[in-house]
């Protein structure tokens, strides 16, 4: 099989970083602290499962120019190993309690806010339009994750320091959101792809002035996972994601060929 | 149904002769199809039975999104997990909206929920059985929401003008579970035979427990007879299961798939299907906490309660902060 | 433990139309209520405005006073344009 084109591979990691949290938020349902919360937080994963669904249509797109077919959704969610999945490692993180959800979601909707900003000017026009749709509703969840942020640090000594805590074990994971590898070089280079490098000031600014208000610490971790070139994006993941996987697409793997 | 058995709390249906005038001023307005609206004048005896039939519903709502959530992380197509999350999302929408009804009444919904969790009331007994497979969500939307619509549909015209509200917008947004499920019994039944096998069991486990749903035969239920004077139960046990039989029977047929009943038939003399006789012993045990699947549904309610605590009391804290500094 | 206060949902449906009542929720302060709303109340596009209002903060006139208030308008009658009969040859009235 020929190699992936460069842009399938920056497509899929907008596609597998929604379908992963998508998927974490998806184990939040029925288990949510209160019954509007439940609601809520289910409307953040449903519209991420619908951008990621638009995502792979497109990145089944650019397989067929260049490979003659390109898969469907379903075969690129359910039948690669975790080593093409290319989302993420902060995305695959488990959900832990609700602090430790919402700091991966509030980290996460702050990154994607902006990226997806700077891709709605992308020279591809078929990135642009979805990224231009898909930032619509991310200005929804950015309100409310920013606002859980808040109440969860400025609210209980209890939920203080679980928000915290969240805060300072998640924080390892978002340095690889604006280290661009050589696939997204390329393609910052020819106006495709969003210049992650210039997002990572932005995102801390915005996300200092939220943690300020909920009396909150920037985390002062220095190591950052996968940003050396080895991380989600290269499709080198934490154990969390196999596991994930093993139960997702168990259904298409015990039988194959069928028809759901 | 998903309020099953709700006691009325009355030993028999009293004529208008033995009611006080308040009674009789109360059941005319019924009589006369105007509303009940929650400050209205009404007898304690219905108040509290609205209280128990609307929170067996909303709890079933409530602890009816497990089973379903089940397969949220396992459902076999992207297109069918955003079904499921939306279903099951709705679930507890229509939760939240029952119990809102069941608040007009002078009740709070954390009180409720401690009486769930403490044992003290029932939650439909269809949602003790276990999910093991793909189709059983089929299943479920197919039988267990085809039944539930049966009842519901009925219900939007009670007499408690909350709570028919909240059936009116349920009944909206039900009218797609079932059709999902159906879709999903279909597919299967039209995939490979392996598939098929799986919709065919998944009928085999649902279908009695879906005739229990309806509650027990109407001969053994008194209190049936006082919740449809005050209508609140608008159609009969007995006669919510014949229509569900009916209808169910010709959609196993077109599926080819068959009900698991060696007697069921259809009757020419009374134009309706006959069927076998349903263990009533499984239904009691079920109810009284033996069912697959009783402990594990209350210990996961309890848990998801309890590890939420600390993020309701927080919200509070961080609200009453901001009102101090507002004032 | 507190329980989170209960909140009256309003929504407007249509541009130009009014706020009508859509049923109630909790949350801990108006500005979660109304986020709360807009997920529990507008997930099929049922809106473009929201209201919420504590349900302690609603009065309610009594049911009790539903004659004294009410009856009274039964007799006005001349107040809806169906009281004069207007001549069928006479058009725009």
């Amino acid at each position: 099989m020929n190699e992936p084109s460069p842009l399938f591979d920056y497509v899929l990691r907008f596609a597998d970083s929604d379908l992963v949290l998508a998927q974490r938020l998806g184990e939040w349902v029925g288990h949510g602290p209160a019954l509007e919360e439940d609601i809520a937080l289910t409307n953040v994963g449903l519209d991420l499962l619908g951008q990621a669904r638009l995502w792979f249509a497109y990145a089944g797109e650019v397989e067929a120019q260049s490979h003659g077919r390109g898969r469907s959704e379903d075969e690129l969610a359910f039948l690669r190993d975790g080593s093409a999945f290319r989302n993420l490692l902060l995305s695959e993180q488990p959900n832990g309690n609700y602090a430790d959800t919402m700091a991966r979601q509030f980290y996460f909707d702050q990154w994607h806010m902006l990226v997806l900003g700077s891709l709605s000017s992308s020279r591809d026009p078929r990135i642009a339009e979805i990224a231009a749709k898909a930032r619509k509703e991310v200005a929804y969840h950015i309100e409310r994750s920013a606002d859980w942020v808040i109440r969860l640090g400025d609210g209980t000594e209890e939920s203080h320091q679980k928000m915290q805590a969240a805060l300072d074990y998640l924080w390892t994971y978002t340095g690889e959101m604006f280290a661009p590898d050589n696939v997204e070089l390329a393609l910052i280079e020819t106006g495709v792809a969003a210049d992650v490098r210039a997002l990572r000031e932005p995102w801390l600014a915005n996300i200092g002035r939220v943690l300020d208000v909920a009396t909150l610490a920037l985390p002062t971790v220095a190591w950052m996972q996968g940003s050396n070139g080895r991380g989600g994006k290269q499709g080198v993941h934490s154990e969390h994601l196999g596991h994930m996987l093993a139960e997702m697409q168990f259904l298409q793997r015990a039988y194959p060929g069928s028809q759901w | 149904m998903y309020a099953q058995m709700v006691e009325t709390g009355v030993a028999k249906v009293r004529d208008a002769h033995e009611m006080s005038p308040d009674e009789q001023a109360f059941q005319a307005r019924v009589d006369a199809d105007i509303k009940i609206e929650p400050k209205d004048e009404m007898p304690d005896a219905y108040r509290r039975t609205l209280i128990r039939q609307i929170q067996q519903h909303a709890h079933s709502e409530i602890v009816g999104m497990l089973p379903e959530g089940n397969w949220i992380t396992r459902a076999p197509t992207l297109k069918r997990k955003a079904i499921l999350m939306a279903k099951v999302q709705d679930e507890a929408g229509h939760g939240l909206y029952l119990y809102s009804a069941a608040e007009t009444l002078g009740v709070s919904r954390d009180q409720l929920i401690a009486d769930l969790h403490a044992g003290k009331v029932k939650y439909s007994s269809i949602f003790n059985y276990p999910t093991l497979s793909w189709a059983d969500i089929g299943a479920i939307g197919w039988l267990v929401d085809g039944a539930a619509i049966m009842n519901q549909i009925p219900l939007c015209r009670c007499s408690y003008g909350p709570y028919a509200r909240a059936m009116i917008r349920i009944c909206k947004e039900e009218s797609f579970h079932q059709r999902q499920g159906f879709d999903i019994m279909l597919t299967l039944c039209r995939g490979t035979p392996a598939q098929k096998a799986m919709a065919q069991d998944a009928l085999n486990r649902w279908w009695w427990p879906s005739l229990m749903m309806f509650g027990p035969p109407d001969a053994e239920s008194v209190h049936s007879a006082q919740s449809a004077r005050w209508k609140i139960k608008l159609l009969s046990n007995d006669e919510l299961r014949q229509r569900f039989v009916d209808q169910t029977v010709p959609q196993a047929d077109y599926l080819g798939i068959a009900m698991p009943d060696p007697q069921l038939k259809w009757n020419e003399t009374s134009g309706h299907y006959d069927i076998g006789p349903i263990d009533w012993d499984e239904f009691h045990n079920v109810l009284k906490g033996n069912g697959p699947c009783n402990r594990d549904r209350m210990r996961t309610r309890v848990k998801a309660w309890e590890d939420g605590a600390w993020v309701r009391d927080a919200a509070v804290a961080y609200a009453e902060k901001q009102a101090r500094k507002a004032a | 433990m507190i329980e989170w206060p209960l909140w009256e949902v309003f929504i407007r449906s249509q541009h130009g139309l009014a706020h009508k009542h859509v049923g109630s929720l909790h949350a801990p302060d108006a500005e979660m209520a109304i986020k709360n709303a807009r997920d529990v109340y507008t997930r099929r596009n049922e809106g473009v405005s929201i209201w919420v209002v504590r349900s302690a903060d609603v009065h309610a006139s009594a049911p009790s006073e539903r004659g004294p208030l009410f009856e009274p308008a039964n007799d006005k009658v001349y107040r809806h344009p169906t009281f004069f009969p207007m001549p069928e040859e006479v058009k725009h009235l």
